[in-house]
């Protein structure tokens, strides 16, 4: 009686933006319009992180872009994969064969977008990930198709993993998630962590959603380790670090999140949270760009953006603005663009993506600030390094990739 | 140090503790399933979301109004229990003469609704709710930590399913319930009100849920979704108890906390199936569950 919740079927919404008629000279975009397919989870456990916010910083960019683009029609539309494999790859499959989709924007859950990003290459069309962490969509599972643009597990790890290690934190034991991001998070970070002398002595894998962690922690615990690291997300990582508040874990061991988001912190509260390390991406309060572009999100969403919210705006941004460069939406054409593309943004400063499509640019190891250091709602991170994103992301010689 | 199949007896022992733990939440909600299949006869799937809405009015009631955890874990019950009391006298009760197919397809519509309703106010992330500061700390048990509240949860649990059992086992109360659900026209021709007295049961079975939710609310993510994530364990474990079977759904619940327990150590990969499992097997030895009647 696996009466699975398969929430109602996922709810497709098209939003045309443009009012504008396209004028007879619009040259090469198929359809006369160009159609960007959103596909995230809308309703589970990662959908604060993206979701909704997403589909709106979305929004935001096209509104943005039409500006550059008068005339040109611009639309989005958007599915909840329901962190389904199979779900997110025929809604791909559909969308390019039968909605003209001309670019699609990942939202989170890697397995979702090893799959989507097959699809999409088959089909011969840009597939963006946002939300998805593992390394392996530059690596062994790279397409031509591909651009990774927030953050991948290997960022992640060479921002907690070696500077944790350099503070002290030499043996460590994993908390991770049973599925591809979490297999992925642990052996990057592994690798990090050996290279800069420390050593891993244990793991334990927790199926995703399992609630209750005290088990886990347990086990942890007897290993003797110093750092805890959870490779894992959302709810999973929340609850871990609850019941390692509770169970004392906190005391004999430090945790590293390896991959936190303000939402989680937000949940758990600065009294429980203060002073954990973490990766980050981006951050609302970064710089005066990122605030004022913080401040319209919060306007509409009453919460502030997560870095993946805020790079959903910047890589559609990005895309709009290549095919505007190149006149069509070819796909082809557009990723060449891309890939010669110095990126500037309230994202990030310098970023560009490398030939295996990772995009390239800084990422921040953050402290968790204690609640009297925070002085206004969401004020929840001091930076403590900024990692310079050639070393942050593998460079193209070390990929896996065929294509460097 | 003593070891059995290789893993020391005090990580052992450990787990036990923390197997009943999660036991004594699923004895709480299957117990409370069990009482309203039956005498409702119906497959209560809201009753994850019922759950959820316990811990969420804890949150509530701490974040808007005050109102301390223990006072919360008497009134979200009664809330939640009257709740439900309105859902069965507008909904239920038109069901109970069809299939239980139907009783079911009307409560999983009601876990979207209800779960719909509260994630378009607080989304997914979670509600920061605390250990009430009585129950702060730890307690060293010599081969583990034990948090003071964790054994909370146990002994109110415990408590609570027992009392449960008692009153409908061992007195006229009960012996009225189970009447009612053998032959309810000869027990209302016995002057008993039976309609209101499945109605209460409802609000009973349900309250029972917020409870559990209640009590949860300290030690997990507080957020709409958190009952759908435990309901389906919970149903395996009505289903291996046998429907219905009030005993049953305590020693099948306790039982499968310290089965899941124990799969978390040696090999965790497959804690979240394991129950399933067991399931399978039960229904193909005993269909009607390892308590259940055939009837």
């Amino acid at each position: 009686m696996n009466m699975k919740k398969s929430k109602i079927a996922a709810a497709v919404a098209a939003c045309t933006l443009a009012l504008g008629v396209s004028s007879a000279q619009a040259q090469k975009l198929s359809d006369d319009k160009i159609v960007i397919g959103f596909i995230t989870d809308m309703s589970s456990l990662y959908s604060d992180l993206d979701g909704a916010g997403g589909v709106e910083a979305i929004k935001m960019a096209i509104a943005d872009a039409q500006k550059a683009l008068p005339g040109k029609k611009i639309e989005l539309v958007f599915a909840d994969h329901q962190n389904k494999a199979d779900i997110a790859s025929a809604k791909v499959r559909e969308w390019i064969d039968q909605s003209g989709v001309d670019v699609i924007i990942g939202g989170t859950n890697s397995s979702t977008a090893l799959a989507s990003a097959k699809v999409a290459a088959e089909k011969k069309r840009p597939y963006i990930s946002i939300g998805a962490a593992t390394s392996r969509l530059t690596n062994e599972d790279c397409t031509p198709y591909t651009v990774h643009y927030a953050y991948d597990t290997v960022a992640l790890a060479n921002g907690t993993g070696s500077a944790v290690v350099k503070s002290g934190g030499k043996t460590w034991f994993f908390l991770t998630a049973d599925y591809a991001f979490g297999h992925s998070l642990e052996k990057d970070t592994s690798e990090v962590v050996k290279a800069a002398g420390g050593t891993v002595v244990g793991a334990v894998r927790a199926p995703l959603n399992a609630s209750d962690f005290s088990s886990f922690l347990l086990q942890a615990q007897s290993s003797k380790a110093q750092i805890l690291g959870l490779a894992n997300a959302g709810g999973d990582t929340v609850n871990s670090i609850k019941a390692a508040n509770e169970f004392g874990v906190t005391k004999t061991m430090k945790l590293a999140g390896l991959l936190m988001f303000i939402n989680d912190i937000h949940a758990l509260g600065l009294k429980t949270a203060q002073g954990m390390y973490l990766t980050n991406a981006w951050y609302w309060n970064q710089s005066p760009e990122s605030r004022a572009w913080s401040r319209r999100f919060f306007d509409k969403m009453k919460r502030m953006p997560s870095f993946i919210q805020a790079a959903d705006y910047s890589a559609v941004t990005v895309y709009l603005n290549a095919v505007k460069a190149v006149g069509t939406d070819d796909a082809d054409a557009v990723m060449a663009q891309l890939k010669k593309t110095k990126i500037s943004d309230m994202f990030t400063k310098n970023g560009f993506i490398q030939a295996d499509g990772t995009m390239v640019h800084d990422m921040f190891l953050q402290q968790v600030k204690s609640p009297a250091e925070s002085k206004e709602p969401w004020d929840y991170y001091k930076t403590v390094q900024t990692i310079p994103g050639k070393e942050a992301f593998a460079p193209p010689g070390g990929s896996k990739c065929s294509m460097k | 140090m003593t070891e059995l199949f290789g893993i020391p007896l005090s990580a052992l022992l450990s787990q036990l503790l923390l197997g009943l733990v999660n036991g004594s939440f699923y004895a709480m909600l299957s117990l409370g399933l069990a009482v309203i299949f039956g005498l409702l006869n119906v497959i209560n799937f809201a009753h994850g979301a019922l759950y959820m809405m316990g811990a969420i009015f804890a949150w509530m009631g701490l974040t808007y109004f005050g109102i301390n955890y223990w006072a919360m874990l008497i009134i979200a019950p009664l809330l939640v229990g009257v709740f439900g009391m309105v859902l069965e006298r507008l909904l239920l009760r038109h069901l109970y003469k069809l299939d239980h197919l139907y009783g079911l397809l009307l409560t999983f519509g009601l876990t979207l609704l209800i779960e719909g309703f509260f994630r378009s106010f607080y989304g997914v992330s979670g509600l920061p709710y605390q250990v009430p500061d009585a129950l702060q700390g730890a307690t060293n048990l010599g081969f583990m930590i034990m948090p003071n509240y964790r054994g909370w949860v146990v002994v109110a649990s415990l408590a609570v399913c027992l009392a449960t059992w008692y009153v409908i086992e061992r007195t006229k109360l009960g012996a009225l319930l189970r009447a009612g659900t053998e032959n309810a026209k000869l027990t209302e021709a016995f002057g008993v009100n039976v309609p209101l007295m499945v109605t209460l049961t409802y609000g009973f079975g349900v309250a029972l849920a917020a409870f559990a939710g209640v009590l949860a609310a300290p030690i997990l993510q507080v957020q709409p979704l958190m009952g759908s994530n435990l309901i389906i364990v919970v149903f395996a474990v009505v289903v291996i108890g046998g429907m219905g079977s009030i005993l049953g759904s305590i020693l099948t619940g306790l039982g499968l906390g310290v089965i899941e327990g124990f799969t978390k150590v040696f090999y965790p990969e497959a804690s979240a199936t394991v129950v399933f499992l067991i399931m399978a097997i039960v229904l193909l030895i005993r269909p009607a569950g390892l308590f259940g009647k055939e009837r």
